[in-house]
């Protein structure tokens, strides 16, 4: 889709999201460049998943508007799938689909939504598995593979569609620690590849090495935003602070 | 009861052969025991051997019957099944409606119901004679119509038992919610509920005997015919008995065999 040079990859205008009583989001706003890197960060129940899963209308917004590459999230489903075709999303825990193999969990969706024949989508499918670093793996199932792998797959699953923008959802939280950094690595060569990121993580050293900019979030609001260095070293905020002092030990 | 067992094990290690004795499957051995006494009875005498020659004359009525509606009911059960959990509120009403109305009904009344009122209505608003329908179709219809709705939480519950995120991944790589549903959380609920529809499967063997109420000539038709004029009851249904006995343990064990290979294969 083509779009004029100073339109952003993703514009969050106004939005709020409420579930019952609870505000999870309120009015929020924010602006991803193409090719950025964008890190939020915030205490559980801040509201950052669900931004996140606002983007791609895995929740729906009461209030505001979302636009991802020139396309306007609405309650039309064309709208949707045209917009979740533009967007990758990696889950906390994984989801791969636990009845069908590594490659096939890769080629699924790129032969029922893409219509890629079997061979191209295979042919694919192995490319993704090279550069995530598990080819070996193509043909075991999720449940025997270690968690670090099956989150390298459902990278792979995500970039076999194509998307212009990947999402991350807290990617390295359900693994054991000595799993965090393949994973990582596979989301640095990614961003280094100039992928627009939007990662929900508090992981020091991607966002060191890989963010562009840190957002900060509470209470459902925006707190504040900056370079990674800023952020991290010199914040403005009281609450932004005390987070940053719970999790920098 | 496991740890008591490894306790004791661990502790006394000269009373392992009463645990052997303990976890032998003695019902097994009894049951197969009472179905062994009853078929040498019916090898040497003649009078069994009578009867079970006239029951086993149902046996074929009694799997028909079985396998036919309960193939229909898997359909008509998934069909209500993905109609219960569906978003649109009107399909979801009808499917809950039809569930609710089946279960809240005896089965057999419900037999009666259908065959005698149900489907001769039907068959009148299409302009046929009440009696267009045979007994026998009038059964199976009547048993898919019932099993339709039982299977049908039977596959509400395998659905539900996917969790959310399953659904979320598949539409988040672009797939619709009928794509998610067919491709992803289906084959995975399907596998889950095996265990269940095997279950019903041996019920349906079982409450196919319902339908000799209707004159149909099954097993349980065959016997109470055999009865009214030979006055031998205690001889016809013990091995009527002993024909469903041996059925339902033959197909448990079919369907265990069969389980254990699935689990073998992941």
């Amino acid at each position: 889709m083509s779009q004029p040079a100073n339109q952003p990859m993703i514009l969050i205008e106004n939005v709020s999201k409420y579930f019952g009583s609870f505000r999870a989001l309120d009015r929020v706003n924010l602006r991803v460049e193409a090719g950025e890197v964008l890190m939020i960060i915030g205490p559980s129940g801040s509201g950052k998943s669900t931004l996140l899963r606002c983007i791609n209308h895995l929740e729906v917004p009461d209030a505001g508007r979302i636009v991802v590459d020139g396309i306007t999230v609405s309650n039309n489903e064309a709208h949707i799938n045209a917009v979740r075709a533009e967007v990758g999303m990696v889950f906390q825990r994984f989801e791969l689909f636990p009845h069908l193999t590594v490659l096939e969990n890769i080629c699924l969706a790129q032969q029922k939504v893409r219509r890629r024949s079997r061979q191209e989508s295979e042919q694919i499918a192995w490319q993704l598995l090279e550069k995530v670093g598990i080819p070996e793996q193509a043909h075991k199932h999720p449940g025997q593979l270690s968690g670090g792998q099956q989150q390298r797959v459902a990278i792979a699953r995500s970039l076999a569609m194509q998307p212009k923008i990947m999402l991350f959802d807290e990617p390295t939280s359900a693994l054991d620690p000595e799993m965090i950094k393949e994973v990582l690595d596979v989301m640095l060569a990614l961003a280094a590849e100039g992928m627009t990121m939007v990662v929900v993580s508090h992981e020091m050293g991607f966002a060191r090495n890989a963010a562009n900019r840190v957002v900060f979030m509470d209470q459902g609001r925006i707190i504040e935003q900056g370079p990674p260095e800023a952020i991290f070293g010199d914040p403005q905020h009281e609450r932004t602070k005390l987070f940053l002092s719970r999790i920098l030990h | 009861m496991a740890i008591e067992h490894d306790q004791i094990m661990a502790s006394r290690p000269g009373v392992t052969w009463r645990t052997g004795l303990a976890q032998f499957p003695w019902w097994f051995l009894i049951i197969t025991s009472i179905i062994t006494i009853m078929a040498l009875r019916i090898i040497f005498d003649p009078i069994y051997r009578d009867i079970f020659t006239t029951i086993l004359q149902g046996l074929g009525v009694t799997l028909y019957v079985t396998v036919v509606s309960f193939s229909l009911s898997l359909l008509l059960g998934l069909v209500l099944g993905l109609g219960r959990v569906a978003k649109n509120p009107l399909l979801r009403n009808l499917a809950i409606t039809y569930i609710e109305f089946i279960r809240g009904v005896p089965m057999l009344v419900l037999i009666f119901t259908i065959s005698f009122a149900v489907v001769p209505l039907v068959a009148r608003t299409f302009g046929l004679p009440n009696n267009a329908v045979s007994l026998t179709t009038r059964a199976i219809i009547a048993l898919v119509l019932i099993y339709g709705a039982y299977i049908a939480e039977i596959f509400r519950a395998g659905i539900e038992s996917i969790g959310r995120g399953q659904m979320e991944a598949a539409r988040s790589l672009g797939m619709s919610r009928v794509q998610a549903m067919r491709y992803v959380v289906l084959p995975q609920a399907i596998r889950n509920v095996l265990p269940a529809l095997g279950n019903d499967l041996i019920a349906m063997l079982k409450d196919s005997s319902l339908v000799s109420v209707l004159g149909v000539r099954e097993m349980t038709q065959v016997a109470r015919l055999s009865v009214s004029t030979s006055f031998r009851y205690e001889e016809t249904y013990f091995i009527l008995t002993l024909f469903y006995l041996t059925l339902t343990l033959i197909l448990s064990l079919l369907l265990q065999v069969l389980q254990r290979r699935m689990r073998a294969k992941g």
